[in-house]
């Protein structure tokens, strides 16, 4: 017994002396080194790995375009990729690992809003940098958080008022049982309420749930015109599939949806999905030159089967929109970065994208796009211009009494 | 009235579902007693397999057959399912028939390298599977629409049950099955091979697995954690009908199929979960043995 | 005896002496692998001494730490409604969420309410006799329930992104590292005491009954003990156990989400008592670290082989290490004392029970 203790004590003390003796080096080296270190934190395991991946081979693409061009302030970007593991403790504890030990620049990572939110204090403590690049709910603008996927009213907010003016007014609203439907949901309703919509039902399902016949029966009693789904993942085949087995098409009922990007589509299958309509800032099929050379090298670098989508792009736009702000500030200094970024344009493939100095949002175009059934969307409405993030809705009055 | 006969009908198909995911377990858990975590990964392969032999006919096959990839994709989900659960048996699960606890916790590595396996053949994203063109579409009935694949599978779950009644009942080999769980050591001394008995009942339930998640192709994802969504429903509901009893697995299933929808209709899909697993913890302080158990004086 | 002691005492010494040979990296989870050494102590006490496997620990480890956080999202909100609540649309605080304002309700809440849960449910499976798998199976329907409930009360508990974003508690910041290391030692002595009470009961005659219900539950009763108190008792203590660790991983980590009282992880408390050694206390604690550690190595440097390793792991310690690395040690041990003596009768194997 006494034996196996001691070995245990021996062994931990080992792994932290020689821990310590890596960091050291570690640190010296990225000192003298023409190199910055970058860190890259999805989860690579785990049930959000299915979505997660793809933004870390974006952000990857992204880096070696860099490097290949020269790099920033003339040092190679270093990637430090780490593994969150659909794991909200995970995040955290890594993000903390990349600030502390790594000693990283920046990070690029996150998909759920429990993952930035797990990591946020990390990052106000350590005054890290964060950029996150999915469309999320809204209401949080953290001093070291860059966010560049859209907030509500760069997706729902126009895609309702869309709906409204060319698909109908009754509106019955379906979402996971989870932070960002019931947000999301929330502020619908009361953008109904002022524009003239009615809604006629409001159901969340438990993440995982496949199970869809009552709440199809339900919305069958209820009729509505449109369906504004805020389901996640696995739920959405299910949906979909008993959707269309109870006789509902796109032609009774429209279903907008908005978390199901080009990868989505692909695991619930065309054939039920053909004709609905999803909200994003970015479609593959979007039409600027940027895009096409942005498909055609991620298809090269990762297989000519995938596909890219909204929060691929916003991950590749995350890094260039950080490297630009650093060649303003001519630093990797926290706070120098963010002083630059203010303004800081990038010729994205899904249009340009300016960072908006006051929130630490970007100006995104917002487009609606009806699925095809080749898997991808053709666009039916897009904003025209960027529009300006407001994560908290403060220009729209019906939203005053959401804060 | 078409919502009464809609909820009727809906509890009627979850229940037809619940049961077919929960009639293998009560084969491998109800009568043989082991506690087999990786359940849901037999469902998992199932799906899996019903996408292989989809993707096969859509290469191999002249297109005016591709809708009949479902009937081939049955049998041969059995045979996967069945095959697994056998070689489980074989190499793990034979030697833990004594120790229940350590077969759930063995089991339950089997199906994290399951998923594992399974993602790194097909990837992490979901695979759809396009369902045969036979099985669009419903029945209407009062304004209601009762959807042929639902349908589909109230009658295979029903073909199951009857098959699985009759082999028990009426073969020597089902008998055998019977004679081994009801007392092992008396069946032994009779000249029966518990040994190939053991594997066959475990092969067989693993099989049902199969067919099942064949069936939820049609209804919902197919991916590497699909058996996940349904293991710990399957596990209640054959406690909850009893030990050993079949029947009682069909009125559990059909409980909590009733149950689920009707909560779901009246409150939401979220409370209703909770609802009826507190129903069943519940039901079960009232009657520890299920709803059919066979009545027993013995005291372990 | 005294030997073994000294073992104790050396290795407890070490962890004490943390701060001085980790890095602060390191140190935070060695902290966080320690509260889970904690829970495994509990789970060791009722499934390796009383043969009762729970696969629902989760569900306790997260009341405590949810309690717990309660008040340091009160606290950090300083007086104002939690930012969760004004965005889930909640006006007033919830009347239940009022006397976690106080720290000293809030830590003991974070004790009394995993035991009473544990002591209810127990009380009601027990007496009604239910054990074996169908316990573990129902304490599993437990953790669903809860996850569900949790999850979909979101304007009451924060729903999938749980509590989080905590600046101080007790008015001290929680962020600087000598209140780090402060915590740190705080869990080294917790999970010390914890221990030296686990061993106390287990060697006491109310632990040689907790043994005797596991291999003979009907001798117990017949021999006129009443096997449902004991279990109660020991299974409530375990729940206890979990909520206190659930305190100190929150104050250390400053979260907590459904996602960590699920069931996944609650199955995974479970194998880092099979790993170490179901029938022996220090193995517990071993293998909470030994299982953590590796999990971290192996998600750092090959994240897709970690579900694997973990599975065969899982396999192996229970095909052909039922007793854990402790157990191991101890047969080596005993081997090489039967070659010393030769022709001296060998010592009873342990007896495994599941």
């Amino acid at each position: 017994m006494i034996a196996a203790i001691s070995a245990a004590a021996l062994t931990l003390s080992g792994c932290a002396a020689s821990n310590a003796l890596n960091e050291e080096e570690e640190t010296t080296a990225a000192d003298t080194s023409d190199t910055v270190s970058v860190g890259v934190l999805h989860s690579l395991s785990g049930t959000m790995a299915i979505s997660e991946v793809s933004l870390r081979d974006a952000e990857l693409m992204a880096i070696e375009e860099i490097n290949a061009d020269g790099g920033v302030l003339g040092k190679q970007i270093e990637p430090i990729v780490e593994d969150g593991a659909s794991d909200w403790p995970t995040f955290a504890e890594k993000a903390k690992k990349l600030l502390q030990k790594d000693e990283v620049a920046t990070v690029f990572g996150g998909w759920t809003s429990a993952s930035r939110k797990a990591m946020l204090p990390v990052f106000e403590q350590n005054n890290g940098l964060l950029w996150y690049p999915v469309q999320y709910e809204g209401m949080e603008s953290s001093p070291n958080i860059f966010y560049t996927g859209a907030t509500t009213n760069q997706q729902i907010v126009p895609s309702v008022t869309w709906l409204l003016e060319n698909k109908g007014k009754s509106f019955f609203l379906i979402g996971s049982d989870y932070v960002f439907p019931r947000t999301a949901n929330k502020e619908i309703k009361a953008q109904l309420e002022a524009e003239g919509g009615t809604l006629v039902g409001e159901e969340y399902t438990p993440l995982g749930h496949t199970d869809y016949s009552t709440l199809i029966s339900k919305i069958k009693e209820e009729k509505p015109e449109v369906i504004y789904n805020t389901l996640n993942g696995d739920s959405n085949v299910a949906f979909f599939k008993q959707l269309k087995d109870a006789g509902i098409t796109a032609d009774d009922m429209t279903v907008l949806s908005v978390s199901i990007a080009e990868e989505e589509i692909r695991g619930i299958g065309t054939d039920v999905l053909t004709g609905h309509y999803a909200a994003w800032n970015y479609f593959q099929t979007t039409d600027t030159p940027e895009n096409e050379k942005f498909v055609a090298a991620y298809k090269e670098a990762y297989g000519d089967d995938r596909v890219t989508g909204d929060p691929i792009e916003a991950a590749y736009n995350a890094v260039y929109l950080w490297a630009a702000a650093v060649e303003k500030a001519e630093s990797f200094d926290v706070d120098a970065v963010k002083e630059a970024a203010g303004g800081i344009e990038f010729k994205a493939p899904g249009g340009t994208v300016t960072i908006d100095g006051d929130n630490q949002h970007t100006y995104k175009t917002v487009r609606v796009g009806e699925i095809q059934a080749d898997g991808q969307f053709k666009e039916v409405w897009n904003s025209g211009e960027p529009v300006k993030p407001d994560p908290y809705l403060e220009t729209y009055p019906w939203a005053e009494e959401l804060n | 009235m078409a919502v009464v006969i809609t909820q009727i009908f809906n509890g009627i198909s979850l229940g037809s579902i619940l049961l077919l995911i929960a009639l293998g377990l009560a084969i491998t858990f109800g009568l043989m007693n082991v506690i087999n975590m990786a359940h849901g990964e037999f469902i998992m392969a199932g799906a899996y397999t019903t996408y292989v032999v989809q993707q096969a006919f859509s290469q191999y096959v002249p297109e005016s057959f591709f809708n009949y990839y479902y009937v081939a994709a049955i049998p041969l989900s059995f045979l996967i399912g069945a095959l697994l659960g056998f070689v489980l048996e074989k190499t793990l699960i034979r030697f833990l028939y004594h120790r229940p606890l350590d077969s759930l916790l063995a089991t339950w590595g089997v199906s994290l390298i399951l998923q594992q396996v399974a993602r790194s053949i097909f990837g992490a994203p979901n695979v759809a599977v396009t369902s045969p063109a036979w099985l669009d579409g419903g029945i209407a009935i009062a304004g209601a629409v009762l959807p042929y694949k639902r349908l589909f599978i109230i009658a295979l779950v029903t073909i199951c049950m009857i098959s699985l009644y009759l082999y028990l009942d009426k073969t020597a080999a089902g008998r055998k099955m019977r004679a081994v769980t009801m007392n092992r050591s008396m069946a032994s001394s009779l000249g029966v091979s518990t040994k190939k008995v053991d594997a066959a009942a475990f092969a067989i339930g693993s099989g049902l697995a199969g067919v099942a998640g064949c069936a939820l192709t049609v209804l919902g994802p197919i991916g590497s954690t699909i058996g996940t969504y349904y293991i710990v429903d399957a596990f209640m509901i054959v406690i909850l009908g009893g030990i050993g009893s079949l029947i009682g697995t069909v009125f559990g299933a059909l409980s909590v199929g009733m149950l689920g929808t009707i909560a779901e209709f009246w409150t939401g899909a979220s409370m209703a979960k909770v609802i009826v697993f507190v129903a069943i913890i519940a039901f079960l302080q009232y009657k520890p043995a299920g709803l059919f158990s066979a009545r027993t004086r013995s005291l372990e | 005896m005294d030997k073994k002691k000294l073992g104790y005492w050396l290795f407890f010494i070490a962890l004490f002496l943390g701060p001085l040979y980790l890095t602060e990296f390191r140190l935070a989870l060695m902290g966080k692998f320690l509260c889970f050494a904690i829970v495994a102590l509990g789970i060791c006490l009722i499934w390796g001494y009383t043969g009762i496997l729970s696969l629902g620990h989760g569900v306790y480890f997260g009341l405590g730490a949810y309690c717990t956080a309660m008040y340091l999202k009160l606290e950090s909100a300083g007086g104002e409604l939690p930012d969760f609540m004004e965005w889930s649309g909640v006006s007033a605080l919830p009347a239940f969420w009022q006397p976690f304002s106080n720290p000293v309700f809030a830590l003991g809440a974070s004790l009394v309410i995993p035991a009473l849960l544990a002591a209810m449910l127990g009380f009601l499976t027990f007496k009604n006799r239910i054990k074996g798998v169908y316990f573990s199976l129902i304490s599993q329907a437990v953790v669903v329930v809860f996850v569900t409930l949790f999850v979909a009360k979101q304007d009451w508990t924060g729903g999938t992104n749980g509590l989080t974003n905590f600046t101080t508690f007790l008015g001290i910041s929680l962020s600087s590292p000598l209140v780090q290391i402060a915590l740190y030692m705080l869990t080294v002595i917790t999970l010390g005491i914890s221990f030296a009470l686990a061993s106390r009961l287990t060697n006491s005659r109310a632990g040689r009954v907790l043994s005797a219900i596991r291999d003979g539950e009907n001798r117990v009763r017949f021999l006129g003990f009443n096997p449902t108190s004991y279990k109660v008792f020991v299974y409530s203590l375990s729940a206890a156990l979990a909520g206190l660790a659930g305190t100190l991983f929150v104050l250390q980590v400053g979260l907590i989400s459904p996602a960590m009282m699920g069931i996944i992880p609650s199955i995974e408390m479970v194998l880092w008592v099979a790993v170490g050694g179901r029938h022996s206390l220090i193995g517990a604690i071993l293998g909470a670290v030994i299982v953590n550690s590796a999990k971290s190595f192996f998600s750092e440097t090959y994240p897709d082989i970690w579900s694997i390793f973990l599975g065969l792991l899982f396999i192996i310690v229970v095909m052909f290490l039922p007793n854990g690395l402790v157990g191991m040690v101890q047969s080596w041990k005993d081997k090489r004392k039967k070659s010393k003596q030769k022709g001296g009768t060998a010592n009873a194997t342990d007896s495994v029970v599941s």
